[in-house]
C-alpha cells in the first residue's frame, strides 16, 4: 500500500511555475531517491508535501488516507512527516533538551518518564556520536553546518515519523558523519518501518543505504525512474546525458 | 493574526491567578488624601515625631509637584479614589504557624510557594499594606544581617534607619516619590554587615488584595563593605475592575567592594499603576545589579538607576518587559557615571503583542569627572502582531574624557520561516510562538531564581495560550 501519494502536481512560487505534472507514489517501507540539476524543483517538491506556505499548490497529495493539501505543516508533521530542512534555521534561548523533549510529547501518545526520556535520547545520540553537552546548547545556535544537519537527524530519530524526506541531508558532511546519517535513516527503517524520500547529489550516502527507487527531476518534472543502478549512471555520465534522451 | 479575545485571557488570568480573599481589615481608613490621613497611618504605627514631619512635609511637596507629564498618560488617575493605608493583621506575625490561613492560602494559589518553604525563614510576606509574616532565618540571624519590615526598622534600628532613609530618593525627586514618602506603609529593611555573604536569596511577596488600595511600600538596602547578597521581589495581584496604584520606592546602598543584586518580577493585575522609583548608590568597586521583570499592570513607569559615585563601581541592569491587551511598560534604566574607571551596562528586552506597547527609555550620564568610563546598552524588542508597538527612547550625555559609549538597538518580527520551521516538527502556533518568545528573553530568565524562571515562562505560555490567534 502507498503511504505517499502524489498526483498531478503542479507547484508555484510566486506565480512562477516550479513543479508541473508530477505523479510519485512511495510505499510502506520503500526508499525513493531524487535527483536532478540545481534549481529543476527538488526542495519544491519536499516543501510542498511539507506545507510549506509560501508555495501554491495543486493536484493532489495523500498521505495514508489523508489529503494533505488542506492540512497545515502541524498536523501533517502529527500525521508522521518529516522534512530535514536544507536552510537550517537557528533558535537561539531554546534549549535543545526541552525541545527535544517536547517534540517526543507531540510526536507519542505514550508518555516517557525524565529517566526513560533520558535513556531513549541516549540511544539516539550514540547512533549520531552526538556528545550529551549538546543538550544544554540551543538549537542550532552556532551550530556548524555538519553540526545541525546532525541535529535535524536527532529530531528525527526522536520524532520517529512514518515518512522521512531528507533534503541534501549527504551535503557539506564528512564520510563519517554521511554513515551515522544512514544509520540513524536504518534504525528508523528497521524499528518503525518508515519511508524515504532522499534528495541528494551524490551516491556517496547510497553505499550505506539501500534503495528502491531512483526519480530524476528536470526543469519541474520528472524525466527518468529507475533503480539504484540509475545514481551511478547519472554520477559517471553527469545529468545532461539522460536529459537528451 | 486576529484580534485576540480580550476576554478569554482574563478568564485564564482570573483563573490562575485573579482571585480575592475577603477583606479583613483591622484598621482602613477613608478613600482619598488628607492631613488627618497621614497623621492617622503614622500615630497607628507609633511613629516618631521626625517620621511624621517627614510624612507631612512630602505630603505639601506631593501636592506642589505637577504630574509628569515627559512619558505616558496618567490623567486617569484619581488621587481621591485611593484608599492609602489597610492593615490586615494588627500585629506582625513572627512565625509561620500564625500566619492567618487566608494568607497561607493566597500563596499557595501563587504557586510560588515552593519557593518560599525552601526559604521560608528568610521570606518577608507583604500582604495588604503592612508586612503579614515576618521570621528571621536563623543563619540571617546568625550572621548580623537585618531583614524585616521597615516599621520594625524604624522602632529597633532607628539610627541605621535615619542614617539612610530617604537620603537617596528624597520626597521631592518626582511627585510619586513624594507620595510614597507621605504614605509609605510595609516594604523590607534590609542590611548586611562588612564582609558578610548572604548565599540564598532574600525573599519577599508582594499582594494588593482591596480594590481602589493604593500600595506605597518602602524598601531600604544597605550592603556594607565587601558584603554580598540578592534580594528577591515578587508580585502578582487579583484582577479587579477599578484603577488601582501601585506606587514603591527602593533605596539601595552598595559600599564599597559590595555586591547586591536585586530582582523584580512584577505581575501586578492589569488595572493597575505600577510606578516605582528605584536607586542605588554605588560606591568604590561596589556591584549593583537590577535584574527587572514587568509583566503586568495597567501601565509601569519604572527606571532603576545607578549612582555610581566612586572609582571602579559598576551598575547593571537586566530587564524584560512584556506588554500584551494595551498594556504600556515603560521601562529602562538610568547609569550616572560620577567617578572615574566606573561602568555600567543595560541590556533591556521587551516583547509586545496584543496591542501592547514596551517602550525603553533611559539615560547614560558620565560627568567630567568620569574620565576613563565604559557604558553598553542594549535594546532588543520583539513585537508580535500589527496592533502592538514599541519605542525607544535612549538618552546619553556624556562629558567624561576617554569615555567608551555602546548603544544597540533592534526591533524584530517573529520570523514566519522560524514559526514554519517548528510547525514543521509538530509544534502548534501557540506552542512555536512561546518557544521563540521564550528564546528572544532567555538571556534575562536564566540570571532569575530556578522558581522564578519556571514561573515566568509558565506565565508566557499562558498569555500566548490566549493572545495567540
Amino acid at each position: 500500500m502507498s503511504v505517499l501519494k502524489i498526483k498531478n502536481l503542479q507547484v508555484s512560487l510566486n506565480k512562477k511555475n516550479i513543479l508541473d505534472k508530477i505523479d510519485l507514489s512511495i510505499k510502506n517501507g520503500e526508499t525513493h531517491i531524487l535527483m536532478g540539476q540545481n534549481g529543476a524543483g527538488k526542495s519544491t517538491l519536499a516543501q510542498s508535501i511539507m506545507g510549506n506556505p509560501n508555495y501554491s499548490v495543486k493536484g493532489e497529495i495523500s498521505f495514508d488516507t489523508h489529503s494533505l493539501l488542506e492540512l497545515d505543516p502541524q498536523q501533517r508533521a502529527a500525521l508522521g512527516i518529516f522534512l530535514s530542512f536544507q536552510q537550517i534555521l537557528e533558535i537561539p534561548g531554546v534549549k535543545i533538551y526541552d525541545y527535544l523533549k517536547l517534540l517526543h510529547k507531540k510526536s507519542h501518545e505514550k508518555k516517557l518518564t525524565p529517566m526513560k526520556f533520558k535513556a531513549f535520547l541516549k540511544e539516539r545520540m550514540e547512533i549520531l556520536s552526538f556528545n550529551e553537552e549538546f543538550l544544554k546548547r540551543s538549537l542550532n545556535h552556532g551550530f556548524s553546518g555538519g553540526e545541525k544537519k546532525k541535529m535535524e537527524v536527532l529530531q528525527m530519530l526522536v520524532l520517529e515519523p512514518k515518512l522521512i524526506i531528507l533534503d541534501e541531508i549527504d551535503s557539506g558532511l564528512d564520510i563519517d558523519a554521511i554513515e551515522a546519517v544512514a544509520k540513524a535513516v536504518n534504525f528508523l527503517k528497521k524499528e518503525k518501518k518508515s519511508s524515504v524520500l532522499l534528495i541528494t547529489h551524490y551516491s556517496r550516502i547510497l553505499n550505506f543505504l539501500s534503495v528502491d527507487h531512483v526519480h530524476l527531476l528536470s526543469k519541474g518534472k520528472i524525466v527518468k525512474d529507475g533503480d539504484g543502478l540509475l545514481v551511478k549512471q547519472i554520477e559517471a555520465k553527469g545529468f545532461a546525458a539522460f536529459l537528451k534522451e | 493574526m486576529r484580534q485576540p479575545s480580550l476576554k478569554k485571557l482574563n478568564d485564564a488570568y482570573a483563573e490562575k491567578f485573579g482571585f480575592s480573599m475577603p477583606e479583613k481589615s483591622v484598621l482602613s481608613f477613608d478613600f482619598g488624601l488628607s492631613e488627618k490621613v497621614i497623621e492617622d497611618i503614622s500615630n497607628s504605627k507609633k511613629e516618631p515625631k521626625w517620621m511624621k514631619d517627614f510624612r507631612l512635609e512630602s505630603l505639601q511637596i506631593f501636592r506642589q509637584k505637577p504630574m509628569p507629564t515627559w512619558g505616558p498618560s496618567l490623567e486617569e488617575i484619581d488621587f481621591e479614589q485611593i484608599r492609602y493605608f489597610i492593615k490586615d493583621t494588627d500585629v506582625e506575625k513572627k512565625t509561620w504557624d500564625e500566619v492567618p490561613k487566608e494568607i497561607k492560602d493566597t500563596f499557595d494559589r501563587l504557586g510560588v510557594l515552593q519557593a518560599e518553604r525552601e526559604f521560608l525563614a528568610g521570606v518577608k510576606a507583604q500582604y495588604n499594606s503592612e508586612v503579614a509574616y515576618s521570621s528571621l532565618q536563623a543563619e540571617l540571624d546568625e550572621q548580623g544581617v537585618i531583614f524585616c519590615s521597615m516599621e520594625e526598622a524604624l522602632q529597633k534600628h532607628s539610627d541605621l534607619f535615619k542614617e539612610y532613609f530617604a537620603k537617596l530618593i528624597p520626597a521631592a525627586d518626582n511627585k510619586f516619590a513624594a507620595l510614597n514618602s507621605a504614605a509609605w506603609s510595609g516594604g523590607s529593611f534590609v542590611y548586611i554587615p562588612p564582609n558578610t555573604h548572604v548565599k540564598r536569596p532574600l525573599q519577599s511577596y508582594f499582594r494588593i488584595n482591596a480594590a481602589r488600595m493604593g500600595q506605597f511600600e518602602r524598601t531600604l538596602i544597605i550592603a556594607d563593605e565587601g558584603s554580598s547578597a540578592h534580594y528577591v521581589e515578587g508580585c502578582t495581584a487579583p484582577v479587579y475592575s477599578e484603577y488601582s496604584l501601585h506606587s514603591a520606592v527602593v533605596e539601595v546602598f552598595v559600599k564599597k567592594d559590595a555586591r547586591f543584586r536585586y530582582t523584580t518580577i512584577q505581575n501586578w493585575s492589569g488595572n493597575i499603576y505600577n510606578l516605582v522609583t528605584k536607586r542605588a548608590k554605588v560606591f568604590q568597586n561596589g556591584v549593583m545589579e537590577w535584574v527587572d521583570g514587568n509583566l503586568g499592570a495597567k501601565m509601569t513607569m519604572k527606571y532603576p538607576s545607578c549612582y555610581l559615585v566612586e572609582e571602579g563601581a559598576y551598575g547593571e541592569m537586566l530587564s524584560i518587559a512584556y506588554a500584551k491587551n494595551h498594556q504600556i511598560q515603560d521601562t529602562g534604566a538610568k547609569m550616572l557615571h560620577l567617578a572615574k574607571n566606573t561602568s555600567s551596562k543595560i541590556i533591556a528586552k521587551s516583547v509586545s503583542i496584543a496591542g501592547g506597547q514596551s517602550n525603553y527609555r533611559g539615560l547614560v550620564f558620565i560627568s567630567k569627572a568620569a574620565k576613563n568610563s565604559k557604558s553598553k546598552v542594549e535594546c532588543d524588542a520583539l513585537i508580535l502582531d500589527d496592533q502592538s508597538a514599541t519605542c525607544t527612547y535612549p538618552d546619553m550625555k556624556i562629558s567624561g574624557e576617554n569615555a567608551v559609549v555602546e548603544h544597540e538597538a533592534s526591533v524584530s518580527e517573529i520570523e514566519e520561516e522560524k514559526l514554519y520551521y517548528l510547525m514543521s516538527r509538530g509544534l502548534d502556533k501557540t506552542e512555536a510562538m512561546t518557544l521563540l518568545v521564550a528564546g528572544f528573553i532567555e538571556p534575562i530568565v536564566k540570571e532569575l531564581p530556578l522558581e522564578y524562571a519556571v514561573e515566568l515562562n509558565r506565565l508566557i505560555e499562558l498569555e500566548m495560550e490566549g493572545s495567540v490567534g
